[in-house]
């Protein structure tokens, strides 16, 4: 990471705040001493070269979902600029001049579809008017375009570079009121845009955490106590010193344990390879005993022994549930369980920091930079404002960035050894270990059919973990799961166990495991009913129209934008109903499933083959999917789809399973904890979207869900064995 | 005791450990950050470098393994003919999510180019199969292969 673009970056933001404003927008400040000479600050976002090029700030953190290529676009757009003329750049994180710097939930484009074109629209508002003034002309008689400004009767055009020192001291418009374009005035928005890093990335140069480098960089690696909740007894500090390239020895507490508690040794060297190697002669000894009699087999004796017993709580309880299967003409039973199963970010969890003056530097690969800012203030003990945090690309998000213990760490660390550039690293046994687990669970199903195949009850006892009658990170289960909101006698109940591990948000939290579940459970209840799972789901949604949304209890859902889906679905893959070898072992299959997460519709139907010795082979997949009215960009709307398809065929497949023993994790590296490979992807993903008359959401995660209920039941479909844990393994099917 | 490695056609001194990676003489002594860390375990593909030609891991590669040998990397290797159609293609599809593995896949992509002008679909999963990508930009790396082979989009060499 070259210091030199480093410090030109913190000179915007330094010239920003020395405009002494604390919003955005209010932080223009024209930094032109001599017209054209310098750039000119328009805005926290938006800065035009003298030689009318646009550096655009990229506010968000770039986790592979191409948000640092997608909220400049919006920006470009009402800037009414071309997109050859800008540049991007990472902005700091700094929740004073930015709202909602965070990789999570698919909320980036919901949340900043407008902000971000609004910024645009107002800058573009302030140079028409400084124009006006510049020709003596009214303000409407003038167009833009290209990063101009155009008086087509005097012929006569102005740059917005010749415009800026004039326009930065335009009174900023009223955000809420500035006029937006028109979809059909739009020239950037829904135009395919490759990644603004793509030729960096290609090229092989630095932009990653890792890539951070500082002269006379010192490197870290830690030893955290392996079973979650343990603290450091004791380790040989002096064999590690001793060691040729070791600088220190620190204990620090990885931010698992409560603060004060040190549950980590962290290894300064003049190599993260020595700092590595060094561990070797740590032989730390842990405080665990309480935490170690944690382990996987207890899990599942206690979720045993939870099923015996009456629920702890409802999570959504309407009408006569008990009555109404009573009087079921058919009733379905069935449980079903999925695992623990962790992240895998390919580039392993680091941080960058540096300690001087009771302040502290990051350079974090953090999907949550702001929250790793209260965090650190919190652990360290220093405030807020002394903490400056530099967004670098990230390798891989999927939730396990939105916790910020390597922040935690790192400026521990950098606090040990003050004036130097400190980089923290994990291997992969840390990343795979010291984790933030999508947490598993058990589904107890009871569904009840009237004498027309009309689903008319449901329950489900549900036991996850969490202590106190609430769900620990995680682990809880929304009241709005499908059919829920639906049936008039429904219930969905809960019981919780303790557990000492981490748990944290994966891609569709709870979603990836609940579409399994409830989806796989209704192509068994729409087999019963005589139906297939696309027929049957239509008659469960009825006709088209909007669920509101119940206060704390769930949000809306509109039941024709999911069967927009579904129809589209069965009609681009030619759904013909139940179709599969079934017990012909020919080992053919096609499977259905639909799921609504982060706001986004999906239906999608996989082609499988299961091969000899019970391997799954997903052939082909189709996915039709509602984000609303607006794709932004779709070279990557499309991209994003097709990654979370073969996530989830990842989650389904190959064995990704986490087992704790002795209150620890036990996969250490891609041999035991496999992720999908050229050989795991299908032929081909095809892709299309259902314009609706919504506004535009988010696509990093709602894609992901449904290919795991269709992969489940097109195994059915293949083979007739119906698998209700995942993942599906080749040793039930064989 | 410094040793001489030729790295990317030019003559590199290092004084380190002859057990050391070459992944960590390039990231760290060389600063050469485009090669990435991924597993230590050549598991995942990300620190693949070209040995005299050969995709080779470099995270279990010590630095006493290499002298004498040629050296390629991410940085340098769009100056192969293969690399070049390679790199070309990559951007052209825009290939890369995260990004975080495709130094290793170009690396690995380049090589068969190298070997095999025409990959069939069997040779682009076999020459391809070491290097995970956590996105899943699978599609797309066949994709871009193909393109980079010149194979016609859809037809299967
Ligand atoms: S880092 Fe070398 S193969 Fe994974
Ligand atoms: S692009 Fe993210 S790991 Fe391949």
């Amino acid at each position: 990471m070259s210091t030199v673009l480093d410090l030109d970056r913190r000179a915007f933001i330094r010239a920003t705040l020395v405009g002494g404003a604390a919003l955005a927008f209010e932080a223009k400040m024209a930094i032109a001493a001599t017209p054209g000479a310098k750039p000119v600050m328009m805005n926290a976002h938006i800065r035009i070269g003298a030689d009318n090029s646009f550096i655009i700030g990229a506010q968000n953190p770039e986790v592979g979902q191409g948000i640092k290529t997608m909220l400049p676009m919006l920006i470009a757009e009402e800037l009414d600029v071309d997109w050859a003329q800008v540049k991007i750049e990472q902005t700091l994180s700094d929740g004073k001049l930015y709202t909602g710097q965070i990789a999570g939930g698919s909320f980036a484009t919901p949340n900043h579809f407008l902000p971000m074109r609004r910024i645009g629209a107002a800058a573009r508002q302030m140079l028409v008017k400084a124009a006006a003034a510049r020709l003596g002309v009214p303000e409407d008689q003038l167009t833009t375009g290209s990063g101009k400004v155009t008086h087509a009767a005097s012929k006569r055009t102005l740059t917005y570079a010749q415009l800026a020192p004039d326009a930065a001291k335009v009174a900023a418009p009223d955000l809420a009121t500035v006029p937006l374009k028109t979809p059909a005035q739009y020239k950037i928005i829904g135009k395919s845009h490759m990644g603004v890093d793509t030729s960096d990335i290609v090229a092989g140069r630095p932009l990653f955490g890792i890539d951070v480098s500082f002269p006379g960089m010192l490197y870290a690696a830690v030893e955290c106590c392996p079973a979650y909740g343990g603290t450091i007894t004791s380790y040989d500090e002096a064999a590690v010193k001793a060691l040729p390239g070791v600088v220190a020895v620190v204990p620090i507490n990885t931010s698992y344990n409560p603060k004060g508690a040190n549950d980590a040794v962290a290894i300064i060297a003049n190599s993260w390879w020595v700092a590595n190697k060094a561990r070797e002669a740590l032989k730390p000894v842990w405080n665990d005993a309480e935490a170690r009699k944690n382990s996987s087999a207890r899990f599942a004796e206690n979720a045993a022994e939870l099923y015996k017993q009456a629920p702890g709580a409802d999570i959504l309880r309407r009408g006569d549930v008990d009555k109404a299967l009573a009087g079921a003409a058919k009733k379905v039973t069935a449980d079903y369980d999925y695992p623990f199963i962790g992240h895998a970010n390919l580039e392993p969890q680091n941080c960058t920091a540096l300690y001087k003056d009771g302040k502290v530097e990051f350079w974090a690969p953090s999907q949550a930079p702001e929250r790793g800012r209260a965090l650190v203030a919190e652990m360290m003990g220093i405030a807020p404002e002394a903490i400056t945090i530099n967004m670098t690309r990230i390798g891989g998000g999927f939730g396990r960035r939105l916790m910020n213990d390597y922040m935690a760490m790192s400026g521990q660390i950098a606090k040990a050894m003050p004036g130097k550039h400190v980089k923290l690293l994990f291997n992969r046994q840390d990343d795979m270990r010291h984790e933030f687990f999508r947490p598993g669970g058990w589904h107890s199903f009871e569904a009840g059919l009237d004498k027309d195949g009309k689903l008319i009850a449901l329950k489900d006892h549900f036991v996850s973990y969490g202590a106190d009658g609430k769900p620990i990170q995680a682990a809880g289960m929304g009241a709005g799961e499908f059919p829920g909101p639906l049936l008039s006698d429904i219930c969905y109940c809960v019981s919780y166990m303790k557990t000492n591990v981490p748990t944290g948000f994966l891609r569709a939290p709870t979603s990836n495991a609940m579409a399994f579940v409830f989806h796989s459970f209704l192509d068994e209840v729409a087999l019963a009913a005589g139906k297939d799972l696309p027929e049957f789901m239509r008659s469960i949604l009825g006709e088209p129209r909007l669920i509101p949304a119940v206060q704390g209890q769930y949000g809306e859902f509109h039941t024709g934008r999911a069967l927009g889906v579904i129809n589209k679905v069965c009609e681009m893959s030619g759904w013909k109903g139940r179709e599969g070898d079934g017990k012909s072992g020919g080992g053919k299959g096609r499977g259905f499933g639909f799921y609504y997460s982060h706001r986004g519709y999906f239906a999608e139907v996989v082609d499988i083959t299961v091969r000899p010795g019970g391997a799954v082979h997903v052939d082909k997949v189709w996915v039709a999917g509602d984000v609303g009215n607006q794709i932004i960009n779709p070279i990557n709307a499309v991209h994003q789809v097709q990654g979370s398809v073969i996530d989830g065929i990842g989650q389904t497949l190959l064995g990704q399973v986490v087992t704790f023993v002795d209150g620890a994790g036990n996969r250490t590296n891609f041999h035991d904890y496999p992720l999908p490979r050229i050989t795991n992807a299908p032929s081909d993903i095809v892709v299309e979207f259902v314009l609706s008359d919504n506004p535009p959401s988010g696509l990093g995660e709602p894609a992901l869900p449904p290919v795991i209920p269709a992969i489940a039941n097109a195994v059915f479909a293949a083979t007739g064995k119906r698998l209700r844990s995942l993942p599906i393994v080749p040793a039930n099917l064989a | 005791m410094a040793t001489t490695l030729s790295i990317n056609g030019k003559p590199r001194q290092v004084d380190v450990d002859q057990e050391k990676p070459l992944l960590w003489v390039l990231r760290e002594d060389l600063n050469m950050v485009g090669t990435k860390f991924g597993c230590g375990m050549a598991l995942c593909g990300c620190c693949t470098v070209h040995i005299d030609g050969r995709p080779t891991r470099s995270c279990i590669t010590p630095i006493s393994a290499v002298v004498g040998k040629q050296v390629t990397t991410i940085e340098h290797v769009a100056t192969t003919p293969s690399g070049k159609k390679i790199s070309d293609a990559w951007v052209e599809l825009d290939v890369p999510q995260c990004g975080y593995c495709q130094a290793g896949q170009i690396m690995s992509a380049s090589a068969l180019l190298a070997n095999t002008p025409k990959p069939t679909d069997a040779q682009i999963d076999q020459a391809m199969g070491g290097n995970i990508c956590r996105c899943a930009t699978y599609v797309r790396i066949r994709a871009a292969i193909k393109k980079a082979a010149g194979i016609e989009e859809g037809a299967t060499a």
